[in-house]
């Protein structure tokens, strides 16, 4: 068997900001009633961590729940747990209407962090990401230039990106273009 | 720019994430209906100068349809609502009749 690799295997970038693709995350798509109890305690149990509320991730290293929509959770685990997750899953909501997706090959995940953080993820962004408004704990999802991405910050100066595998290389160029050394622009 | 705010996840969205739906509050006349009903629902569409209802989804975002009526001619959003509604919501009417009295929408004023 050939073992898996990221999209960009790991590459790295080191300008106003470090770029990192950060490898593989286990990830499960989980849509039903987010008001649920039987919803909740079957994605806190895989995770680990409190259900968010609305526009918030719960992460912590590898786990956490992100709230995507009004419907639908991404439930992050470590990339070798995730199928005894989705398994898990299933079977504690096996009587609920819900759909439990293991999407972790279909997604790629970066990292952006250095105190021009904000700023690289700004230029791309048509998102309010000064401190007052961004902060870590929530969670946004928009588009990148032309591609749909979601991000939360780990802390003040630390972004982590969920994009489609299939744009991984495009989401790794734009951030290093807009993290090129001498790109400042000072307003955060 | 126009700014419409997602009545499912809240975000201030700006045109870019979001997609356009065309026009709010059709009635479909499909099987059984006329001729004349069909080709209406089809092609007729409002193009006002002014007041104007239309459909919208957060695209980029949390990828759910929402309404919003808006000013074509000023930009200015008098509010969004959600789609599961065949009319606008009373405090929309409401605030469309502070800046246009006497205002009217196909059937709506």
């Amino acid at each position: 068997m050939s073992d898996p690799i990221s999209a960009m295997n790991m590459a790295r970038f080191d300008g106003i900001a470090r770029i990192e693709e950060t490898g593989l995350h286990g990830m499960i798509t989980l849509r039903g009633d987010l008001a649920s109890k039987p919803l909740k305690a079957a994605a806190t149990a895989v995770a680990g961590v409190a259900f968010p509320g609305a526009n918030e991730a719960n992460c912590e290293d590898d786990t956490g729940i992100c709230w995507m929509s009004p419907d639908e959770a991404l439930v992050m685990c470590p990339y070798d747990t995730v199928k005894a997750g989705v398994a898990q899953m299933q079977k504690a909501l096996a009587r609920q209407h819900v759909l439990v997706v293991n999407v972790s090959d279909a997604r790629a995940v970066f990292q952006v962090s250095g105190p021009s953080a904000r700023e690289v993820m700004a230029k791309l962004c048509p998102v309010d990401l000064s401190p007052e408004a961004f902060k870590p704990g929530m969670f946004r999802r928009t588009r990148m230039a032309q591609v749909a991405a979601a991000f939360w910050m780990v802390d003040d100066q630390t972004f982590r990106i969920v994009c489609f595998r299939s744009v991984a290389d495009y989401v790794f160029s734009l951030l290093r273009v807009a993290a090129q050394p001498g790109s400042e622009v000072g307003c955060f | 720019m126009l700014i419409l705010t997602c009545p499912y996840c809240g975000i201030t969205a700006d045109e870019t994430e979001l997609a356009p739906g065309g026009e709010a509050h059709l009635k479909r006349h499909g099987p059984g209906s006329g001729d004349d009903e069909f080709h209406s629902y089809l092609f007729t569409r409002e193009n006002p100068r002014g007041v104007h209802f239309e459909r919208w989804r957060h695209a980029y975002g949390c990828g759910k349809w929402f309404h919003a009526a808006r000013d074509t001619m000023t930009l200015e959003v008098f509010g969004t609502y959600k789609a599961q509604t065949t009319e606008p919501p009373k405090e929309v009417r409401a605030a469309i009749t502070a800046r246009h009295p006497g205002w009217s929408w196909r059937d709506f004023s």
